[in-house]
């Protein structure tokens, strides 16, 4: 049965019209005949993040999710290939067998979407390149892809990369891939670069009172040669007693005051080596052991994971904004979020977490002028029920708007692939 | 070396040359258009001097707007345009054509901002590798990636061709350690691309740069992200009797865990080679040469060189000597460092490959090369960066036996051909370039080329920006077979092939 009758008479699709393609011909079969039909589709994995980003204008929905299971694991090379969709929880799983990890620490989605855990697809995680707390020290989901396929919007396969760290073989569109929510190629197929886990963790909480103290400690934090690989920053809410009662109860730890503002930094490697970190960081940031407490391994551990599931705005029915700036203007933006926004921050001082309670999209407007004047952007990661889009979720200046097209133009000419995800007319 | 196919010259620019001389020169200082023969001759060729091309004229801006004008006239008149930065790249990525100007970065050659706050430096292109380290060393900070010639090699240049160095493994290449580039396109539009925050949203587009050889902008200043020095930095300088049992250790190395700040691989031939030329004291019974070096705090290198340690007298090292004092790291490396002038004390020229292979193919690969090194009767050395799989094999020949000069080219080809069969690239570092161009179909099928081929032109539509460059001549790749040519008709009719 050809592709098209096959399209034509459903067999791909269950009954709420979803296609399912079994491998990459199909896929590539079933994007060769949309595009022949000028019918876009929207792309789907396990549906962990399809929340983020505007909806998709498109008459299909075609779910990548069989597209699962590990190629190629090679421990000693560093690297793994998997299939687009196979499940984060996997990979992790079969890595860990071999004491190794996903460095950038992926993050789970599913707390603040329904209240339960989803990390999704390593294809929908590439897609919103969202790294998690060890982003500042080891890069970002793009910096541990190696190589992909995929389908273009043609219906054609194709690849970059491979499965070496060091390779300038033509244009790098793994990066391209990163960041791009599926708007670019079907993918199919990702190879990603692994690294050894560390042997242990410790955390230290330290309780400073004012922004500048805290910013001073971010910026102390990340020149120190005693490197961490996590610091964050959880203010203390007074003037919103759901939020307070909610990151209390997350943040409950028995070596953790959880009521009070709290800066929190994360080291790891083995065990004398950690000792000796905490102790040059102590020095450095001019702490006494009265000012301090220490989360041992079995703490530390579990208070990333929450970080990481973004625990405190479990289920939130309000705006959720990601916003990243440089650093140095840190302390300007917590004055203006204090007392009138629930947030907190990651990656010593860089990522911005904010519930914006505000019906009003003014607000997210403000925000979006600020993060554009400290040189950095924002997207609205989870929307209100009332939110109408009239303030554009991602951030984007024309140029920038203007070559996306065109990019998006030669991987995608008729549009088919998840069009006005990010932007209208890409 | 042998005839060189490039983009078909247009006599009607070269015709032309003294109006678009003038024309250039009123859109930067007079002085900075070159386009007597002597001005023009210090340009013919970058560091694979074997190809030389005479520019139709340098020019030589001094301004991000300048470049915007210079580029928005070649853009008007169809002039190409191929751009520069110090000339040291080793795969032609910056060869002239004769009715293309040149466009030198060197006058962008300051930093102009360091943001301690923001652990990031903000330069101009033309300012060196080194130069950014220098600059910031005396705060304990440094930029990681280190090509062997970042003394002379510009950011700019590091940027167009994704130069890594011998730490890449575990502090990747240029694009995992920039934040932001200022980019002009052919069309003379100024564009940005990050900045000083993490991740830019959307589309990669500084990713999709970086790398890019020149192909789809003129990069006119770039962030770059700066580290803190390591407190402890120590190298190990271990023999093996046996090149399987080198490549087994550094294997072993690598699987048990331990993430090496670099790992070097020697083979016989180079250790010799070095020794004699730097005498920098290696062990010159050893069949292979590791050198590793660990950084971090001072528990966590002692920790980490003990495993070292275990590992290589556990695959019957027959030699292992620890730093243990940072004059004797440098020496450690010093040989290693000498690799290429060593070579080119050996034989009047040498020709340096640059693939990358899994590390455990890393025998067979130094075999298969051997092999290949009796057939064309052309000696070789051997480097690899152990840690992320660059191989850098060294044919030494004679540039002025025609015959040798043929052998040579065929001899690295075969090599990379290898690289790509056990798994690898044809180029880890150096780039594409002119040397590799038709080597992309052994890696790429038409439809990755024509994907690549697509972004070119949405970026460039008049295929000005360093044509010939990168991607395959048509009539080569067809030749191959790699390419489906029915009836001379190409599958993408609309596409300009270049």
């Amino acid at each position: 049965m050809s592709t098209k009758i096959k399209i034509n008479s459903q067999i791909f699709q269950d009954s709420n019209n979803v296609y399912y393609p079994k491998d990459e011909a199909e896929v590539s079969d079933l994007i060769r005949e949309l595009y022949k039909q000028d019918s876009p589709t929207e792309i789907i994995g396990n549906n962990s993040k399809n929340f983020i980003g505007n909806k998709t204008q498109s008459a299909n929905t075609t779910s990548l999710s069989k597209i699962s299971g590990i190629i190629d694991y090679r421990p000693e090379e560093l690297y793994i290939k998997v299939k687009a969709c196979t499940p984060i929880n996997e990979i992790e799983k079969v890595l860990s067998e071999n004491n190794q990890e996903l460095a950038f620490e992926p993050m789970d989605f599913g707390y603040i979407k329904d209240g339960k855990s989803n990390k999704g697809t390593i294809a929908g995680y590439l897609s919103c390149n969202y790294a998690g707390s060890r982003r500042f020290k080891v890069g970002s989901v793009r910096d541990h892809i190696l190589g992909f396929k995929g389908v273009n919007g043609k219906g054609d396969i194709i690849k970059s990369g491979g499965t070496v760290v060091k390779n300038v073989t033509g244009y790098d569109l793994s990066k391209l891939i990163a960041g791009s929510f599926g708007t670019l190629v079907a993918l199919t197929e990702i190879t990603l670069k692994v690294l050894p886990k560390k042997d242990s963790s410790k955390t230290v909480i330290i309780y400073p009172n004012n922004f500048e103290k805290i910013y001073d400690m971010f910026n102390k934090l990340s020149s120190s040669s005693s490197e961490i690989s996590g610091a964050v920053f959880i203010p203390e809410h007074s003037n919103d007693n759901d939020f307070s009662d909610k990151r209390n109860t997350v943040f409950k730890f028995n070596d953790l005051k959880s009521n009070v503002s709290f800066v929190a930094f994360r080291v790891e490697g083995d065990k004398i080596s950690i000792e000796e970190k905490i102790s040059n960081l102590k020095k450095e940031l001019e702490l006494n052991n009265s000012d301090i407490s220490i989360l041992d391994v079995y703490q530390s551990e579990p208070f990333w994971e929450k970080i990481n599931n973004l625990e405190v705005f479990e289920k939130t029915k309000h705006n959720l904004i990601r916003m990243v700036i440089p650093p140095a203007n840190g302390s300007k933006l917590c004055k203006y979020l204090e007392n009138s926004h629930n947030y907190f921050i990651d990656w010593c001082g860089s990522l911005f977490w904010i519930e914006v309670n505000s019906k009003k999209e003014e607000k997210i407007k403000d925000l979006k002028k600020m993060a554009n004047d400290f040189g950095g952007y924002l997207t609205v990661i989870k929307t209100s029920s009332e939110y109408d889009y009239g303030e554009p979720i991602f951030t984007v200046d024309k140029i920038r708007l203007m070559i996306s097209e065109k990019v998006k133009q030669s991987f995608d000419p008729k549009r088919i692939l998840n069009p006005g995800k990010m932007y209208r007319g890409v | 070396m042998t005839e060189l196919a490039l983009p078909k010259i247009d006599s009607s620019i070269l015709n032309r040359k003294t109006e678009i001389v003038k024309n250039l020169s009123k859109l930067t200082n007079r002085e900075n258009v070159l386009n007597e023969a002597d001005e023009l001759r210090p340009y013919e060729t970058d560091a694979l001097s074997v190809y030389t091309q005479t520019p139709l004229a340098v020019v030589l801006p001094e301004n991000t707007e300048e470049v915007s004008e210079i580029l928005k006239y070649c853009y008007s008149e169809n002039i190409k345009v191929v751009p520069r930065g110090a000339g040291t790249g080793l795969s032609g990525g910056a060869l002239p054509l004769q009715d293309a100007i040149l466009l030198g970065l060197g006058k962008f050659n300051k930093i102009l901002e360091i943001d301690y706050k923001n652990k990031c430096v903000v330069t101009q292109p033309g300012v060196t590798n080194l130069g950014i380290t220098h600059a910031v060393q005396h705060k304990g900070f440094y930029y990681a990636p280190d090509p062997s010639s970042q003394l002379a090699c510009s950011i700019g240049g590091n940027v167009a061709e994704n130069s890594g160095g011998v730490h890449s493994l575990k502090y990747g290449t240029t694009t995992n350690n920039i934040l932001g580039v200022q980019m002009v396109m052919m069309d003379g539009t100024i564009c940005r691309f990050g900045g000083k925050s993490f991740d830019q949203e959307g589309y990669d587009l500084m990713g999709l740069i970086c790398g890019s050889e020149g192909l789809l902008g003129v990069v006119t200043e770039v962030t770059v992200k700066i580290l803190k020095t390591p407190e402890v930095v120590r190298a190990a300088l271990i023999g093996f009797p046996s090149i399987k049992e080198g490549g087994d250790a550094a294997s072993e190395i690598i699987s048990s865990g331990i993430v090496p700040a670099g790992m070097e691989i020697m083979d016989k031939a180079l250790i010799e080679a070095t020794d004699n030329f730097s005498k920098a004291g290696y062990p010159r019974d050893a069949e292979l040469l590791l050198i590793v070096e660990l950084d971090g705090t001072a528990s966590e290198v002692n920790e980490l060189i003990k495993k070292v340690e275990a590992i290589c007298k556990k695959n019957n090292c027959s030699s292992l000597k620890l730093s243990n004092s940072e004059k004797e790291r440098l020496s450690f490396w010093a040989g290693r460092k000498a690799a290429f002038p060593a070579c080119g004390a050996m034989a009047p020229d040498y020709y340096c490959m640059d693939g990358s292979i899994p590390r455990g193919k890393l025998a067979e690969a130094l075999l298969e090369i051997k092999k290949l090194s009796e057939k064309y009767e052309l000696p070789v050395a051997n480097c690899f960066h152990a840690g992320d799989g660059n191989l850098h094999p060294l044919i030494m020949f004679d540039g002025n036996d025609k015959e040798q000069l043929r052998k040579t080219e065929e001899f690295g080809s075969e090599i990379l051909k290898t690289c790509v069969r056990l798994g690898g690239v044809i180029t880890g570092e150096h780039g594409v370039g002119i040397e590799k161009r038709e080597l992309m179909c052994e890696m790429f099928n038409d439809n990755d080329i024509q994907q690549q081929l697509s972004i070119k032109k949405s970026l460039d539509e008049k295929n000005l920006l360093n044509p010939g460059k990168v991607y395959p001549i048509l009539r080569k790749c067809a030749e191959e077979g790699r390419v489906h040519v029915h009836k001379n008709k190409d599958k993408f009719p609309d596409l300009p092939r270049f």
